[in-house]
């Protein structure tokens, strides 16, 4: 009898397939540790960037309360984005490179976030719709198969929850308020209805790597499934809400048991990933420019913690 | 947990107690939310989160103190009416707070000044006998503690760093130190309140305060400014400037849709 030998290669997707996590010292293929690389640093850069439109609301948050808790949100995005670069460290990238490549826009971010706020109730939509799109993206992602990101992904998730009910509250109360609020509620929602459908990525016929990465379990449902799934959850949650959704083909399909709905303005969403969005500039240049004026602090801790050292080896 | 029943004070106690409360709720309002413009944007993430974190503190704090001083007034004022629905001049915190977040030396510095006095501060009035007050101020002299620490541990870092951020912090200290001494200046109702036992006596606590930065400032390698000229105005509603550009921009919401529900 000849038995077969598995390849590294082999080994690895048997491995995967039987829903065995790999672990940083474990083999991986190069092409797995690169597109994991670029998956969650880009993660991790959208929710730095993503801190920008929502804090562009903290100093205006219409009541105490509502400060706290928007403030408290846009630390939490913070924390997941110390989460994730961790987790990218794991697989051998750097912070530093990461932030650089971020800055020279090589790395890309949610497109989202190029979008501008312009009322308080898009603190409401982001938190629903935004935040609401990101669940669906990531809650496959605590199954997927690289340990680290799958652990990341477990803390971040449960966070996003706690966001997007805080947004539809916000939605809620505008709802339920004076029509000059209920009117803001709409405007908002009509601005991001689109760009939230964006954020699930191109269609599938256009997105030549979602075999690749559904192989290996770093992502598990394709763009147009959870598109499907955000429409299917969306629409009855606006409903609710006494909101109409600004897409008149949104019909139910008994026979597809979900939401029909009309088509994305495919060339505004490339456009915008091109870096022609309303605030692709402000959003990176407030980075860029956090990051430049931020250095002679850096600088300074570390020339500190050098002496500190110095001085301790001379006792 | 056994809560201690408030304490009862003469009508003329209550009104300057309610003046003093309100004093110490726009102090934490204003200086969350200067630390709260740096969301997003501060020198490294870590920080960014500390930034947030201290924040977060004094917008709690703030609010404690609202609420409490909303109870003091009886007018069925809330805690939104008071932060958001009062003027300038109206508005009783110390100028340092109020000061634009500059460059992080700064923001560091204007810390450390309010961190040394506020956690000297809470520590007293944890034992005061307004049982109200000593609660709020129980749970806050914890974070204090913690902020106190960490601003500390920065003008460390930047005085004894590089040349740049010493140059940076003697320029933040040289700009902000005028602003220290209005923190233990008691005005008139500071005053009756320490004479009825209420809000301590600022001198004692000075030594203390001292020391403290005596021995961060020489680890820091940075000398003790001596013989400022210290302004003061803001605890009787005497302000800088750029109070009211802070105001403009957190009252905007409430002043443009007056008394809806948000
Ligand atoms: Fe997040
Ligand atoms: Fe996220
Ligand atoms: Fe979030």
């Amino acid at each position: 009898m000849e038995t077969l030998e598995l390849t590294q290669e082999e080994q690895f997707q048997a491995r995967i397939d039987a829903d065995i996590r790999i672990e940083p010292k474990d083999w991986m293929p190069d092409a797995y540790r690169k597109t994991l690389i670029r998956q969650i640093s880009q993660h991790a850069h959208s929710e730095l960037v993503g801190m920008l439109p929502e804090g562009n609301w903290i100093t205006r948050a219409p009541s105490l309360k509502r400060k706290s808790i928007l403030l408290a949100k846009v630390q939490d995005e913070a924390g997941h984005g110390l989460y994730l670069y961790s987790a990218a460290e794991t697989l051998g990238a750097s912070r530093d490179q990461m932030l650089a490549d971020l800055h020279s826009g090589k790395a890309k971010y949610s497109s989202i976030f190029n979008y501008p706020t312009l009322s308080w109730a898009d603190m409401g939509c982001v938190g629903w719709l935004v935040d609401g799109a990101a669940i669906l993206n990531q809650v496959p992602l605590c199954r997927t198969s690289y340990g680290p990101y799958a652990r990341a992904m477990v803390r971040v998730c449960k966070e996003e929850s706690f966001h997007q009910r805080q947004g539809f509250e916000i939605m809620q109360t505008l709802c339920e308020g004076a029509p000059v609020q209920k009117e803001m509620a709409q405007e908002a929602l009509n601005r991001w209805w689109w760009p939230t459908l964006m954020m699930f990525g191109p269609k599938d016929a256009d997105s030549p790597n979602t075999a690749q990465s559904m192989n290996w379990r770093i992502k598990r449902f394709t763009n147009d499934e959870l598109r499907q799934k955000f429409v299917d959850m969306m629409v009855p949650q606006a409903e609710f809400l006494g909101l109409t959704v600004p897409d008149p083909a949104v019909k139910w399909n008994a026979d597809k048991n979900g939401y029909d709905f009309g088509d994305v303005d495919w060339e505004e969403f490339w456009n915008v990933v091109k870096g022609n969005g309303l605030c692709n500039q402000e959003r990176l240049g407030a980075r860029v420019k956090a990051h430049e004026e931020g250095a002679w602090v850096r600088e300074a801790a570390l020339a500190h913690a050098a002496k500190r050292k110095q001085r301790a080896s001379e006792v | 947990m056994q809560v201690a029943p408030p304490t009862t004070h003469t009508p003329e106690t209550q009104t300057q107690l309610f003046r003093y409360v309100l004093q110490l709720a726009d102090t934490s309002l204003i200086l969350a939310h200067r630390l709260s413009e740096w969301c997003g944007h501060g020198p490294i993430l870590e920080q960014d989160l500390a930034l947030a974190n201290i924040a977060l503190d004094f917008l709690g704090e703030a609010r404690s103190y609202y609420q409490y001083a909303a109870e003091l007034e009886g007018q069925g004022r809330t805690e939104d009416d008071l932060a958001y629905l009062r003027s300038a001049v109206e508005y009783r915190n110390p100028l340092l707070v109020e000061q634009p977040n500059g460059d992080f030396a700064a923001t560091i510095v204007r810390q450390f000044i309010y961190d040394t006095f506020h956690y000297h501060l809470l520590q007293q009035l944890q034992a005061g006998p307004d049982t109200q007050l000593a609660a709020i101020a129980e749970k806050s002299v914890k974070e204090a503690a913690y902020h106190l620490k960490w601003s500390s541990e920065w003008i460390i870092r930047l005085g004894d760093g590089t040349e740049e951020s010493r140059r940076r912090v003697e320029q933040a200290i040289a700009s902000l130190w005028r602003y220290a001494g209005e923190l233990t200046t008691p005005n008139a109702t500071e005053k009756e309140l320490q004479a009825a036992g209420l809000v301590p006596d600022y001198a004692a606590m000075l030594p203390q305060m001292e020391a403290h930065v005596a021995r961060v400032f020489e680890e820091a390698t940075l000398p003790v400014p001596q013989g400022v000229f210290m302004q003061k105005g803001g605890k009787d509603g005497r302000h800088t400037e750029h109070l009211g550009y802070l105001l403009t921009e957190l009252q905007y919401m409430q002043r443009t849709y007056p008394g809806l529900t948000w």
